[in-house]
């Protein structure tokens, strides 16, 4: 497997057609087979490409939060991209998943790994009641449907003060060591909480590696496909498509744990639809459907708020024109986008 | 008394609604930036109120300036996504709404902005001797139930509204027998994005005017489309009432939950009908 990442420097020649004129080009095979072996092994990249990603980014912090939202999206992903849910309201997990972490480490047991998981299995729950209810409808519907429940969880959150702290957050998360078989290690330098997060990464793209792998998988694709043809070859597409929304709920649970165990902090807003949105953009940025796609997405548009937020303060304006000429013209995001030119290529 | 506020309240999700409704209905689209085009209208009355100090001259103008805006959006963003997948149109408007809000942002900043009602509708009037209600709530029922007349009206008996009527049954058919469907689907939109100019300005003095304000209200009226069922201007009309009610007679009652109890309403809603009150089940889905 490895041998196939030593680049050769074999020259391809083609021909272009524009109009009716013929152009040669001349293109060095490398990339085109760099793009062709990370798509084939995205884990095996991704897990390299990420342990030296803290280094090459302004500063550690962005690291961490890029991945946090990687995975967001990456869960996000199992609904749109692997399922074809379009979800306008996965703020409700990702909020709930960081409220639950936040308060189980502050009213229950402070133990960093229980929080998580509380935080994990109630986005699960979260995705399971509200998916009964949006599951039946698809399409338009669906966007509707999951985009108004998450905002009537937003509103929930936002009276239930003495639970939530409402407006002003919730506070005070305390600040725990890890204890792992009886050791207890302070993970709050970025760089080990980087690590950290990054574990919880590996292992959900493990996890979700093996569902997509397995024939589940397959007839989760099956149904974005063609749902009445996976009907007809006797699947109860509607479970199939509620089980995907839980599973991405679960992870997207996760990805809110983590997200106020990095900040110690829950503000109301990550249960705003805006919070949804986002994900929903870094998705289509990078990609739907693939593994590198999301955390390219996350990594695109935390970089571009990162450098464009500190030149002005409505810098929401390029993303939105990046999103709207994206949709416009790169449907496929930037990842769909290199492996079409890759594969155009070839021919 | 309550009822009357929330009648005034549900007209302007009527409005809204319609506008939605009539595009989804025709075009399929779900314009993500309704909302954005209602808090267009809102500001474009501020800013004509702001230069020419009269209302009714807003009133007149923002309809025209955001239907102006809905036609040049379709003609230029909307149309070449027409056969592509239908979740397309959805997510570049959603993008769209980021961008107005901003523009927003730039000229006028985040704040409130402060806008009366006109003086010769700002008198409390009597009805039926028993209580007062404001004069420009009524103005605003008034102008809706107007607006919905002509628009009936339009729709069942001018040759257009048929055209257009036929358009939502069967797109192709229309086609084949030699009508530019993509000229009256960009009519509609512009008609629909106008809708939302109007609900913008009649809307400014009784809430505030401020760049967020087309978030919560395309929410709202999403749930108030999937409660009348998508693509029915019936429902949409008596699912704008209902809402409008619910949230008035919950403010007066209980006020923490106004915000949430249209969302128990649709849930209530969907669990029965899953098609919404006047939906057809397996629509577009």
């Amino acid at each position: 497997m490895m041998g196939r990442l030593t680049i050769k420097e074999t020259k391809v020649e083609e021909t272009v057609v524009i109009g009716n004129r013929e152009i040669r080009v001349e293109k060095p095979g490398g990339w085109q087979r760099l793009v062709e072996v990370v798509s084939r092994n995205p884990l095996v990249f991704i897990f390299i490409f990420f342990i030296i990603f803290p280094f090459i980014v302004p500063y550690k912090a962005l690291a961490t939060q890029i991945i946090i939202w990687g995975l967001f999206a990456l869960g996000y992903n199992v609904c749109l991209g692997y399922t074809g849910m379009l979800s306008f309201g996965h703020a409700a997990y990702f909020g709930i998943g960081a409220y639950t972490a936040g308060i189980v480490l502050i009213r229950l047991w402070q133990n960093i790994w229980f929080g998580l998981i509380c935080g994990l299995l109630m986005g699960a729950v979260t995705a399971f009641i509200l998916g009964y209810l949006c599951i039946k409808r698809r399409g338009i519907y669906f966007a509707m449907l999951t985009l108004a429940f998450a905002q009537l969880l937003y509103f929930i959150g936002f009276q239930w003060v003495d639970l939530t702290g409402g407006d002003n957050g919730l506070r005070n998360i305390p600040v725990v060591p890890l204890s792992i078989f009886g050791l207890s290690i302070d993970i709050y330098s970025p760089l080990r909480f980087y690590f950290f997060v990054l574990l919880f990464v590996v292992l959900s793209l493990l996890a979700i590696n093996l569902i997509l792998q397995s024939p589940f998988g397959h007839v989760l694709q099956a149904v974005r496909e063609n749902d009445q043809r996976a009907k007809s070859c006797g699947y109860e597409t509607s479970n199939v498509r509620w089980l995907a929304f839980v599973i991405s709920g679960a992870i997207s649970g996760l990805a809110g744990g983590l997200y106020a165990l990095n900040l110690n902090f829950v503000g109301i807003e990550s249960l705003y639809w805006t919070t949804s949105g986002q994900v929903v953009m870094m998705t289509l940025l990078g990609g739907m459907g693939s593994f590198i796609g999301p955390f390219i997405g996350a990594g695109v548009f935390l970089y571009l708020e990162d450098v464009l937020s500190a030149i002005t303060p409505n810098w929401m304006i390029f993303l939105g024109t990046v999103f709207v000429l994206c949709v416009l013209f790169f449907p496929a995001g930037i990842w769909g986008t290199i492996i079409d030119l890759t594969a155009r290529r070839k021919r | 008394m309550q009822l009357f506020t929330g009648l005034s309240l549900g007209m302007l999700y009527v409005l809204l609604a319609l506008g939605l409704s009539i595009i989804f209905g025709l075009l399929t689209v779900v314009n993500f930036a309704h909302g954005a085009m209602y808090m267009w209208g809102a500001f474009a009355g501020v800013a004509t109120v702001a230069i020419t100090g009269n209302f009714w001259l807003a009133l007149f103008i923002s309809p025209l300036v955001i239907g102006g805006y809905g036609l040049l959006v379709e003609r230029t963003l909307i149309r070449p996504l027409y056969g592509r997948d239908i979740n397309y149109p959805l997510l570049l408007t959603f993008g769209l709404q980021f961008i107005m809000i901003e523009i927003i942002r730039i000229f006028w900043g985040t704040s409130d902005h402060p806008f009366s009602a006109p003086a010769s509708l700002s008198m409390p009037v009597e009805i039926l001797g028993i209580f007062y209600f404001p004069s420009y709530r009524l103005f605003v029922i008034g102008i809706t139930l107007m607006i919905c007349i002509v628009l009936w009206i339009f729709l069942e008996k001018t040759n257009l509204g048929l055209v257009i009527r036929a358009g939502t049954r069967d797109p192709l058919m229309v086609r084949a027998l030699g009508i530019d469907m993509r000229r009256i689907w960009w009519l509609v939109f512009g008609i629909g994005s106008a809708l939302a100019g109007i609900a913008g300005i009649l809307a400014a003095p009784i809430r505030s005017v401020f760049p967020e304000m087309g978030i919560a209200m395309l929410v709202e009226c999403f749930v108030v489309v999937v409660v009348g069922g998508m693509g029915s201007l019936k429902g949409a009309i008596l699912s704008g009432i209902i809402m409008g009610e619910a949230i008035s007679v919950t403010t007066l009652f209980y006020p923490q939950m106004a915000d949430i109890v249209i969302f128990l309403v649709m849930a209530v809603v969907l669990l029965i009908r899953p098609s919404g009150l006047f939906g057809k089940a397996g629509l577009l889905e």
